[in-house]
C-alpha cells in the first residue's frame, strides 16, 4: 500500500467476544471506531481486531508513526496498565499467539521496516469462560480505559503518549 | 480399555509425577503427566486436553442462521473450517444439499485459503524452530523470532504465505476474522474480476514458495531418516473424507478408512450417518473422548486424521505438482503406509502446495464472479456437515426446531479424533527418550515435538495477556514440588 494511504496510527486489539472478559479488546475497539468517526478523527487511525496476535500482524505495523496494542490482562493491575513496549521475546512463548513485544520483533526480520514506537493498553479482566458475559469489574475497567483512549487519540504524538505512560508508571509504582 | 503406559502397573511404587502444563506452542491448554519410578523409568504417560464441550450448549437456543458466524469463536486459528462445517450442516436444514456452482466454488476457495494459511503457520512458525534448530537446542532461540534471525527468508515466506491465505479468506468471507461469507444455502458474496486479478498476480509466487516448502520438509526428513521415520512412530488406522473418484478433497466427500497396512476397511460412507461409523469412548482420567470405528471396537478401531491420513487415504491429488509430491511420499513408505508423526510435516506441505494450485485453478473460473449464490429446497430439522480442516476431519451436527432455533449441537473436532494417536505418540517418545534419564527441558521438548506434529487445537481462542502460562512441575513420590519452570505470554 502506498505510504500516503497508510493511517499513521494502528490500533491492534485482540480477544474473543464469546469468552467473558476476553471481550475487552474487541469491545474497546468497537467503541473507539464509533468515537473516532463521531469526532472526525477516523482517517488518522487503522483499527485491526483479531482473536490473537499473530506473525502477520507485524506487517500491519510497517510505515506507522505509532502503534497501540489493546488486550485484556489476567492478573493485570486494575483497572488497566498503560506502558511503552519494545521489541523482544519471552524465553518461551506460543507462536499460536504472540506477545505484542514479539510481534514488534518479527517486523524487521521479515521486511526492511523498523517497528514504530509502540504502547500497550492492558485492561484487567477476571473471568474468561466460554459464553460468559463481561464481568461488572471489567465493564468498569473498560470505561476507565476508554477515557484514556480518548485522550491518546485526540493527540496521537509520541511525546504525549510517552508522557502518559510515564505518568501512569509514576502514579502506580511511585516512580520506581 | 487401557493401552501400554496409559496406566502405571498396580505394583509400581515410589513413583514421581512430572507435569508439562500447558504444552507450549499449542493452542489453549494441554497437559502431559509422566509418572516415573525411582530409577527414572517411565511407568505412565497421559496427554490431557480440555475439550470445548461447553460450546455445544452455548449454541443451543440460537437461531440456526447465526451459527456459521458464532462457531468461528471456537478457534482463533481455523475459524473458517468451523464456519464452513456449520454452513454445510445447515445447508440440509434449508434444503440446499446441492449448492449452485458459484456458491460451491467460492466456499472451496475460502477453505483452500484457510488450509494454506494454517499449514504455513504450522510449519514455518510452530514446528520449524524444532526442526531447524533441533529438539534440544537452546530454548531461548527455539521460537519464531529465532527462526527469523537465523533463516530470515524462510520466516519471510511463512509470513507472506499466511498473509496470502488470509487475503483469500478476507475476499471470500468478507472480513479477515468473523467472516460471514458462507450462509445456509450458499454464500452472500462473489469475487469481482479485480479481486480475482489481484490474487492471480500473486498466486504463482505462492505456488513456488509452497514447492520450496515441500522440498524443505522432504530434505529435513531425508537428512535424518533414523529420526524422522522412527520418532514416536506407531501403527494405526487412518480416516478422512475422500472426494469424487478418490481424489484428495478438503471440502466435501465420503468417509474412507484404511487399516495400518493400507487396506481400505470403510469406503464411500455417507457423512450424514457418521454416528453409525464412529463411537467415542470415555476414560476417567481425560476430559476428551476417544473416538473409534464402531465395527472394530475401541481397542483396534482408533485412527489418525489430518495431513498424514489424507495424503495416504486418497487415490490421487488432482493438481500436478502436489500429485508428483504425493507419489514420492507414497514411495517413501516402500509399499506400506508411513506412520511416523514427523511425516505429518511433509504431508502438510504437500497439502499446502495442493491448496495453492487449487486456488490458482479456481481463480481462473468465472463462476467465482457469478450472481447465482444461494439455493433452497424442502426444509429439514437436522443436518451434518463434514469438512477436512487443517488438523483433520471436522464434524458439525445440528438439530433445529419449528422456531428455527438450534436444539442440539454435536461437534467432533480433529483433535478429538487424534486423541488416542497423540497419546500413543507421546508414550512412544517417552519410552524411547526419557526412560532412565535425568529430565531436562530439551528431553521434555521431545514430548512437545510429538504433540505439535499433530497440531492439536485445544479449547482455544482465548488469549488474554498472562492467561497462557507455561508451567513445568517436577514432583516427588510424596507429591512435593521439587522443581518448577514458568513463563507467560
Amino acid at each position: 500500500m502506498p505510504s500516503a494511504l497508510i493511517a499513521p496510527v494502528v490500533v491492534l486489539a485482540c480477544g474473543n467476544p464469546s469468552r467473558g472478559d476476553d471481550a475487552l479488546g474487541p469491545l474497546l475497539l468497537e467503541r473507539l471506531q464509533a468515537w473516532l468517526e463521531a469526532e472526525g478523527l477516523a482517517d488518522g487511525f487503522e483499527l485491526i481486531g483479531d482473536f490473537q496476535l499473530q506473525i502477520e500482524h507485524a506487517l500491519d505495523l510497517a510505515g506507522r508513526r505509532l502503534a497501540l496494542f489493546i488486550d485484556a490482562g489476567h492478573a493485570t493491575q486494575s483497572p488497566f496498565e498503560f506502558r511503552r513496549i519494545a521489541a523482544g521475546q519471552s524465553t518461551r512463548h506460543s507462536t499460536h499467539a504472540l506477545s505484542p513485544e514479539a510481534v514488534l520483533a518479527v517486523l524487521p526480520r521479515v521486511s526492511d521496516a523498523e517497528p514504530p514506537p509502540a504502547f500497550l493498553l492492558c485492561v484487567c479482566g477476571e473471568h474468561f469462560e466460554l459464553g460468559a458475559a463481561l464481568s461488572v469489574a471489567a465493564q468498569s475497567n473498560a470505561a476507565q480505559a476508554f477515557a484514556l483512549l480518548e485522550r491518546l487519540c485526540y493527540a496521537p504524538v509520541l511525546a504525549g503518549w510517552a508522557e502518559a505512560a510515564s505518568a501512569f508508571v509514576d502514579m502506580n509504582h511511585g516512580g520506581d | 480399555m487401557s493401552f501400554e503406559l496409559e496406566t502405571a502397573p498396580a505394583n509400581a511404587t515410589n513413583l514421581r509425577r512430572v507435569a508439562i502444563d500447558p504444552v507450549s506452542r499449542v493452542e489453549g491448554h494441554g497437559k502431559v503427566t509422566l509418572l516415573l519410578d525411582e530409577n527414572d523409568e517411565v511407568q505412565q504417560v497421559r496427554l490431557h486436553i480440555v475439550e470445548f464441550r461447553g460450546f455445544e450448549k452455548f449454541i443451543q437456543g440460537r437461531p440456526y442462521w447465526e451459527v456459521p458466524v458464532m462457531v468461528q469463536r471456537l478457534c482463533g486459528i481455523c475459524p473458517v473450517s468451523h464456519h464452513l462445517a456449520a454452513a454445510k450442516a445447515l445447508d440440509w436444514v434449508v434444503g440446499a444439499q446441492c449448492l449452485t456452482p458459484s456458491a460451491e466454488k467460492l466456499r472451496r476457495l475460502m477453505h483452500y485459503g484457510q488450509m494454506l494459511q494454517s499449514h504455513a503457520l504450522h510449519f514455518f512458525h510452530l514446528s520449524s524452530p524444532d526442526l531447524l534448530f533441533g529438539f534440544e537446542s537452546e530454548v531461548g532461540r527455539r521460537n519464531i523470532v529465532g527462526v527469523a534471525a537465523a533463516y530470515p527468508e524462510v520466516a519471510r515466506q511463512g509470513v507472506l504465505l499466511r498473509k496470502f491465505g488470509q487475503e483469500v479468506i478476507r475476499l471470500t468471507a468478507g472480513k479477515r476474522i468473523h467472516g460471514t461469507g458462507a450462509i445456509p444455502g450458499g454464500v452472500n458474496r462473489a469475487l469481482s474480476l479485480e479481486e480475482r486479478a489481484g490474487l492471480l498476480a500473486e498466486v504463482d509466487q505462492i505456488i513456488a514458495w509452497s514447492r520450496d516448502a515441500v522440498q524443505l520438509a522432504k530434505r529435513l526428513h531425508r537428512a535424518e531418516p533414523g529420526l524422522y521415520d522412527v520418532f514416536g512412530s506407531f501403527r494405526s488406522n487412518l480416516m478422512s473424507i475422500v472426494g469424487a473418484n478418490g481424489a484428495l478433497d478438503f471440502y466435501d466427500g465420503k468417509l474412507r478408512a484404511r487399516d495400518a497396512d493400507g487396506k481400505i476397511i470403510v469406503d464411500g460412507f455417507d457423512v450424514q450417518n457418521y454416528h453409525a461409523l464412529i463411537r467415542e469412548e470415555v476414560k476417567p482420567w481425560s476430559y476428551m473422548k476417544f473416538p473409534f470405528l464402531t465395527s472394530l471396537g475401541p481397542e483396534a478401531g482408533w485412527y489418525k486424521v489430518g495431513p498424514l491420513a489424507r495424503v495416504q487415504n486418497c487415490d490421487f491429488i488432482a493438481t500436478p505438482l502436489a500429485e508428483a509430491e504425493r507419489r514420492e511420499f507414497i514411495e517413501h513408505g516402500q509399499g506400506g503406509l508411513v506412520h511416523a508423526p514427523l511425516a505429518y510435516h511433509w504431508a502438510r506441505m504437500i497439502e499446502m502446495l495442493h491448496a495453492a494450485e487449487t486456488i490458482k485453478d479456481l481463480l481462473h473460473d468465472d463462476d467465482l464472479s457469478g450472481s447465482d449464490l444461494t439455493t433452497s429446497g424442502p426444509r429439514s430439522r437436522e443436518g451434518v456437515g463434514v469438512i477436512e480442516a487443517p488438523r483433520g476431519t471436522l464434524i458439525h451436527h445440528y438439530r433445529v426446531d419449528d422456531d428455527d432455533l438450534v436444539t442440539m449441537c454435536n461437534l467432533i473436532v480433529s483433535t478429538t479424533h487424534n486423541n488416542q494417536p497423540m497419546n500413543e505418540a507421546v508414550r512412544r517418545v517417552a519410552k524411547r527418550y526419557l526412560n532412565g534419564r535425568q529430565l531436562t527441558e530439551g528431553l521434555l521438548n521431545h514430548i512437545e515435538v510429538a504433540i505439535r506434529a499433530f497440531d492439536p487445537c485445544l479449547s482455544c481462542a482465548t488469549h488474554a495477556l498472562g492467561k497462557m502460562p507455561l508451567q513445568l512441575e517436577l514432583q516427588d513420590a510424596a507429591g512435593q514440588v521439587v522443581g518448577r519452570l514458568s513463563s507467560r505470554v
